[in-house]
C-alpha cells in the first residue's frame, strides 16, 4: 500500500508531463520537433539549476525565498566585474560564485546557529540580495559582456537540432546529484535531517553541519544559474530572477518532493520545471492567453500537495 | 534607563519640529512603480533636480515592483501626512488607486498623474504623460514604409494584459501599419490576421527572447516584431539572431532609453519612439510649485512628446537619427 502510493507521488510530475506532450503534439503541429525541445530546455535551464539547490533545501524540510534574487546577485556580479572592472572572465565568474555561495552560507548560518526558521531567513535575504543587486547595478542592464562568458550559451548540432551547451551542463548536474543523494553517505544524510532531525543527531550525524552544508551548496547552484542566465540573455539584467523565485519552488513541488523533507526524488524538480515551460511553449503555440498558463501551474501544484499529503497519510 | 523611550520620543519631535520649520518650502511628493526601472530612476532624478532649482521639498517613494498598487497607496497616505500639498504619481494600478487618490484630493491636494493615466482619466487633475497610442503609431507608420509592401507575418511582444499603456502601444502600432485596430481608449488587444502570434513579456529581456522563440516555433515566417519595449526587443534580437533570423526582421519599439537608441544605431531594432520622463517630471514640480504660490490647479493632458528615432529613415515618415536620440535619451 505504502509503495503504491508513494510510486504515485513520484510518477506524477512524469504522467502530467506525457498528457501534456500528447495533448499539445495532438493540436499543434510545430510542438513535436527536435528544435522545439531543445528550445524548451534552453528556456527552463536557468530555473532549473536554481531548482537543484532548492530541491536539495526541500529535502530537509527547509525552504529558500532568496533564490532567484541570490541568482540575480552573481549574475551582475559576474557581468559588473568583468565588464565594469575588466577582470578576467573565470575570476569574474569565480567572483560572482562566491557570492551567491556567501548568501547560501549566511542562510544556512542564521538556520543552524540562531536557530531561525528557514522560511523568515530567506525572505529577509531575498530582500537584502535584491536591494544589493539594484544598488549596485543603478538598475542599469549591463551590455557588452565578453563572448566567453556567453559560452554556455552557444549550441551545437546533433541529428539535425541544436542544442545548448547550457542545457548538458543542466542534465550533467542533475545526472551528478541524483547519484550523490542515492549512492553517497553524505547525500543520504541530506534525507535522514529532512526525515528526522533529532533521531539523525542522537545516531552520530552532525546535523547542523549537513544543514549548513546544503545551504552553502544550493548557494553554489544559484551562482552555477547566474552563469546560464548571463550565456542566455548575454546582458547582466538587474531584473533577472522575479519568476524564477518561486518558478523554482513550484518546479520542486511539481516534481513531487516532499515540503515536509526527507522524501522526493531530484530527477522529479527537473521533470517539474519542464513541464512549466512545456506550458508556456505549448499554449503560446496555440496562441493562448498567458494567465491561463499560470492558471494551469497553479492547479498542477495543488495536485501536486495533494497527492504528497494524501500518500504520507496512508504511509505512516 | 527606564527614561528612554522618553528621551528618544522628545528627541524624535524635536526633530520633526526643526523639519516642520524648514518646510516653508512648498512639499511635493512623487510617486513612482518602482526604483528599479531606469525610466523612473531618471524621472526622479528630474524631479529632484527640478524642486532643488525652484526651491521645493521633494519626497519620493515607489512600489517594488509594477503593479505594486498597496505600496503607492501607503505612499500617499504618509506623504499627505507629512504635509505634501501636491502629489505626482505614476499609477501601478490605473484603477484601484483612485480611492486613495480622492481622499488625498478631500483634503485639498492636487495629484497628478505621469507617464501612465488613470482609468478614468478624470480621477487626477491633471495628466502630464507620453501620447502612447501614437508613440505604437509611429513605430507603425515606420514598419509599414520599411515593409516596403512586403505582405506581413507579424508577432506582438506585449506587456501584460489589461494595462492601458500595453493596450494603447499595440493598437497605436497597427493602426499605424494601416491594419484593423482598436482606437486609443479600447484596453483590449486587437489581433488582425496579420499578427500571427501575440505573447506576453512584463517588458523584461528574458521573457522577451522567450516569447520570441516560442513565437517562431509557432511561424517560423515571422517579419515584423512589435515590443512593448526596449529590453523585450533586445530578447527578441537575441531570439531571432539565434535563429539565424535577425536580418531579415524588423524590430520596432517604444521608449527611446540610452540602451534602446544604442540599439537603434547598431540596426538591432529599425525604430523606436521615444519619450520624456525629465520632462513629465519637471513639468510636475512646476504645478506643485504654481499651486503651493497660487492654490491654482493644473488640469487636463499635457503631451509630453515623442519623437520617432531610426537609423535609417523611410521616405513618407519623419525620424530622427540615432545621435539626436542620444542627447535626449535616459538611463546609462
Amino acid at each position: 500500500m505504502q509503495h503504491w502510493k508513494q510510486h504515485i507521488a513520484q510518477l506524477g510530475p512524469f504522467i502530467a508531463l506525457v498528457i501534456a506532450c500528447a495533448i499539445f503534439g495532438a493540436t499543434a503541429p510545430q510542438f513535436f520537433s527536435g528544435e522545439n525541445f531543445s528550445l524548451i530546455l534552453q528556456q527552463v535551464m536557468v530555473v532549473g539549476v536554481i531548482a537543484i539547490g532548492q530541491t536539495l533545501i526541500i529535502l530537509t524540510a527547509g525552504i529558500d525565498l532568496s533564490c532567484g534574487m541570490v541568482m540575480a546577485l552573481g549574475n551582475i556580479v559576474m557581468t559588473k566585474f568583468a565588464v565594469d572592472l575588466g577582470l578576467p572572465v573565470p575570476l569574474a565568474i569565480l567572483c560572482g560564485l562566491l557570492v551567491t555561495a556567501a548568501f547560501g552560507l549566511l542562510n544556512g548560518l542564521l538556520v543552524t546557529r540562531i536557530k531561525l526558521p528557514p522560511f523568515i531567513v530567506t525572505l529577509g535575504t531575498t530582500n537584502i540580495a535584491f536591494a544589493i543587486t539594484q544598488l549596485y547595478s543603478k538598475a542599469q542592464t549591463v551590455t557588452d559582456v565578453p563572448a566567453s562568458m556567453t559560452w554556455l550559451g552557444g549550441t551545437f548540432q546533433l541529428g539535425g537540432t541544436n542544442i545548448a551547451y547550457g542545457t548538458v551542463l543542466m542534465l550533467l548536474l542533475y545526472l551528478g546529484i541524483w547519484w550523490w543523494l542515492r549512492d553517497t553517505g553524505a547525500g543520504r544524510h541530506v534525507y535522514a535531517v529532512g526525515n528526522n532531525p533529532e533521531a539523525t543527531r542522537l545516531v552520530g550525524i552532525p546535523t547542523d553541519r549537513v544543514l549548513l552544508g546544503v545551504y552553502v551548496m544550493a548557494g553554489v547552484f544559484y551562482g552555477i544559474a547566474s552563469l546560464l542566465s548571463v550565456a542566455r540573455t548575454g546582458v547582466g539584467d538587474p531584473n533577472a530572477g522575479q519568476t524564477e523565485n518561486l518558478d523554482a519552488i513550484t518546479a520542486v513541488v511539481l516534481g513531487g518532493t516532499s515540503l515536509f523533507g526527507g522524501r522526493g526524488v531530484i530527477l522529479g524538480s527537473l521533470i517539474g520545471a519542464v513541464v512549466v515551460g512545456v506550458l508556456r511553449n505549448g499554449l503560446t503555440l496555440l496562441g493562448v492567453d498567458s494567465v491561463y498558463q499560470v492558471l494551469v501551474t497553479g492547479i498542477l501544484v495543488i495536485l501536486a500537495v495533494t497527492v504528497d499529503q494524501l500518500s504520507r497519510k496512508g504511509g505512516r | 534607563m527606564r527614561f528612554a523611550p522618553a528621551a528618544i520620543a522628545l528627541a524624535a519631535c524635536s526633530l520633526l519640529a526643526a523639519a516642520a520649520h524648514a518646510q516653508n518650502a512648498p512639499v511635493i511628493g512623487l510617486i513612482t512603480k518602482t526604483d528599479t526601472n531606469p525610466f523612473f530612476v531618471k524621472m526622479k532624478e528630474g524631479a529632484e533636480a527640478a524642486a532643488k532649482a525652484k526651491g521645493a521639498t521633494l519626497m519620493s517613494a515607489a512600489g517594488k515592483k509594477d503593479g505594486d498598487n498597496a505600496a503607492q497607496v501607503a505612499a500617499i497616505e504618509n506623504m499627505v501626512a507629512k504635509g505634501a500639498k501636491t502629489i505626482l504619481i505614476t499609477p501601478s494600478d490605473a484603477k484601484a488607486i483612485i480611492p486613495s487618490i480622492k481622499k488625498a484630493q478631500d483634503k485639498g491636494v492636487q495629484v497628478i498623474a505621469l507617464d501612465s493615466p488613470t482609468d478614468p482619466a478624470s480621477a487626477v487633475d491633471a495628466l502630464f504623460a507620453t501620447n502612447n497610442y501614437k508613440a505604437g503609431e509611429l513605430i507603425g507608420q515606420y514598419a509599414k514604409a520599411a515593409m516596403g509592401g512586403k505582405p506581413a507575418k507579424i508577432a506582438t511582444l506585449d506587456l501584460f494584459p489589461g494595462h492601458p499603456v500595453g493596450a494603447q502601444r499595440h493598437n497605436g502600432f497597427l493602426a499605424g501599419y494601416g491594419l484593423a485596430s482598436n482606437d486609443a481608449k479600447n484596453n483590449e488587444l486587437a489581433k488582425p490576421a496579420e499578427v500571427v502570434c501575440m505573447a506576453d513579456t512584463h517588458g523584461n529581456q528574458a521573457e522577451g527572447q522567450t516569447a520570441m522563440e516560442n513565437c517562431l516555433q509557432k511561424n517560423p515566417d515571422i517579419n515584423l516584431v512589435y515590443t512593448i519595449n526596449e529590453p523585450a526587443a533586445a530578447g527578441a534580437y537575441n531570439a531571432l539572431k539565434k535563429a539565424g533570423k535577425d536580418k531579415n526582421v524588423v524590430i520596432v519599439s517604444v521608449d527611446g532609453g540610452c540602451q534602446g537608441v544604442r540599439d537603434v544605431a547598431a540596426g538591432k531594432i529599425a525604430a523606436t519612439s521615444q519619450q520624456y520622463p525629465l520632462k513629465m517630471a519637471a513639468m510636475g514640480v512646476e504645478a506643485g510649485i504654481e499651486y503651493a504660490k497660487t492654490g491654482k490647479k493644473a488640469s487636463g493632458y499635457v503631451d509630453t512628446g515623442v519623437e520617432l528615432i531610426a537609423a535609417k529613415p523611410v521616405a513618407g515618415v519623419t525620424s530622427k537619427d540615432a545621435a539626436t536620440g542620444t542627447q535626449l535619451c535616459w538611463g546609462k
